[in-house]
């Protein structure tokens, strides 16, 4: 089976000795919409860094649809568009300037970058900036013309690093729907996010990396089918003081107006909900306290780290 | 990539660099052209007139050829090495390292910029020095190829100086303290027949020399060194830069982490 992403041993040595990435090992499949999750200096900005040739590995190999990246560099890097986390365009550069040259790096004829430029412009919603000096977009909108530059030479694998930071949620919500109207049109998409709700959100598969190490990687149903516990927060509609016990369930009172509820696998909470019915307690709405990747996120990077302390202890 | 993809990627560099400096003309086009005129009427008619002749002809014909040289050299190694930098320092050589463009062609972009800019500072001086003296024509091929031959060096050490600065004085200090140096001592104003044996012999290190003197052949049919060995001199120093910027670029110094 030929992988969108195939990357297998990858190390990486800084210059100045850091360890970034200690012989990682990933499988992308094409269609796939896979998130790389990491705290800050996980490696994640590396491991994307090595695959769209601006870092150089220290050893191990990466292949892009088959392409050996060592060997095959052109037709992998043909294959590939890359959204860094930092905007990296000339700032004195029109935007469509921005798109039709990066079109023209790749041999894209110029009357037809500029089409793909209006095309891509308008869909992300710059045509009517087009004529703008780069700079003096918005933050959202050059994270959307660095989208809209990536895909001008029609990859088929498209990695974006934190493409949403710094965007407020409404687009935010909106560069989902286009990301998942791509993937559905066949792009495989390969995201690194610091938003979990986003990556469960959008992502089939996922991999964490912690300190250069990839330390889970699995489908996403299946590494949120491994959360044993969901903290639930319920409001109230009147002030309380005394919480009553439920037998079997941890409540805690937080405030006067809400309480927290630790629901472990296969608890019922409408047992609570009865206590609390007969308690004379009105609860006027609920919500996840986290999102359940996040809360799954923060356990395996914090044991993670327990266990490297561990070792070097 | 085909050929004919690696040639649009190649026309799109040269665009973008010819289009950059067009824009910024009153930065990159008018003070050079400033510079000159001033060489010209201070240099050349005021105190030129008092020195007499230098190698046959009048002084302002003399300094002419290597005052137009001067200008090639300044502005072709000016415009890659400010352009490259700024490419560096914004981020947006990303574009190109990510893309499938082979490293000479990213290479040959730039150099190709350069030349543009040398060449057309080179036209507006020569079109200005007409207004103060009469230049012949001895030689169009030689002209061509050496104008040619030293913005193309000169476009390729503006290239490495980029490669290597870490910040905007880093690209000031090789034209402050090297280039220009050895472009006033490399027979823009003298020819080196006046120097002390010493100081003549210890000029034939300075590659400038051998372009001043074979550009001025061209136009005057005068040269203090061999015009064949010049042309060899300059080969050999596109070479070894020529490797020495694909070295850089194949292993990412300074470019890649």
């Amino acid at each position: 089976m030929t992988y969108a992403l195939e990357i297998t041993q990858l190390h990486k040595i800084y210059d100045n000795g850091f360890e970034a990435l200690k012989g990682i090992s990933l499988k992308v499949e094409q269609g796939d919409f896979f998130a790389l999750l990491g705290p800050n200096g996980a490696g994640k900005s590396t491991t994307l860094g090595v695959v769209s040739s601006l870092v150089n590995k220290t050893k191990g190999s990466v292949k892009v649809f088959g392409y050996d990246l060592d060997t095959q560099v052109s037709q992998a890097k043909c294959l590939m568009g890359v959204v860094p986390q930092e905007f990296n365009f000339n700032m004195f550069e029109k935007v469509q300037d921005v798109v039709v040259q990066q079109a023209g790096y790749y041999g894209i004829p110029r009357d037809e970058a500029i089409r793909r430029t209006e095309q891509l412009l308008k869909q992300l919603g710059l045509w009517d900036k087009r004529d703008d000096a780069s700079r003096n977009l918005s933050g959202g909108m050059k994270r959307r013309l660095m989208i809209a530059r990536a895909l001008v030479h029609k990859p088929k694998l498209l990695i974006l690093d934190e493409p949403t930071a710094g965007v407020d949620i409404e687009l935010r919500r909106s560069m989902w729907e286009f990301l998942t109207r791509i993937n559905e049109q066949g792009t495989t998409i390969i995201l690194t996010t610091h938003y979990l709700e986003e990556a469960e959100n959008l992502c089939r598969n996922i991999a964490i990396i912690d300190s250069g190490d990839i330390i889970k990687h699995s489908p996403m149903q299946d590494l949120l089918k491994t959360i044993n516990t969901e903290t639930i927060v319920l409001n109230l509609q009147e002030p309380l003081v005394n919480l009553p016990e439920v037998e079997g369930y941890h409540l805690l009172l937080v405030n006067d107006m809400h309480i927290e509820i630790t629901l472990n696998q296969g608890q019922d909470i409408n047992n609570v909900f009865v206590v609390l019915t007969a308690a004379g307690i009105k609860v006027t709405s609920m919500r996840n306290k986290t999102n359940r990747l996040e809360e799954l996120f923060v356990n395996l990077v914090t044991s993670n780290k327990t266990d490297l302390q561990g070792v070097s202890a | 990539m085909s050929t004919y993809e690696i040639y649009i990627a190649y026309l799109t560099i040269v665009r973008k660099e010819i289009k950059r400096f067009m824009r910024i003309w009153v930065q990159t086009l008018l003070p050079p052209s400033i510079i000159m005129v001033l060489y010209f009427i201070i240099f050349g008619n005021l105190i030129g007139s008092r020195i007499g002749q230098m190698g046959g002809f009048d002084y302002m014909q003399f300094i002419v050829p290597g005052l137009i040289m001067m200008s090639v050299i300044t502005n072709s190694y000016g415009n890659v090495v400010s352009s490259f930098y700024s490419t560096k320092y914004q981020g947006s050589l990303e574009e190109m390292l990510v893309s499938p463009m082979p490293n000479w062609v990213i290479l040959a972009g730039y150099v190709t910029g350069g030349v543009a800019r040398g060449l057309a500072v080179g036209t507006i001086v020569t079109s200005l020095s007409l207004f103060f003296t009469q230049l012949e024509v001895y030689n169009l091929g030689i002209i061509i190829l050496v104008v040619l031959m030293t913005s193309i060096l000169f476009s390729l050490g503006g290239f490495v100086n980029a490669v290597f600065a870490n910040s905007f004085d880093d690209i000031a200090i090789v034209p402050t303290f090297i280039l220009t140096p050895l472009t006033y001592l490399g027979g823009v104003f003298y020819s080196i027949d006046l120097l002390p044996d010493f100081w003549a012999g210890a000029s034939q290190f300075n590659p400038i020399l051998y372009m001043v003197n074979a550009f001025r052949y061209g136009i005057l049919g005068v040269s203090d060194i061999p015009v064949g060995y010049a042309l060899l001199v300059i080969s050999a120093f596109i070479i070894a830069l020529y490797s020495y910027c694909m070295h850089l670029l194949n292993t990412g110094k300074g470019i890649r982490k």
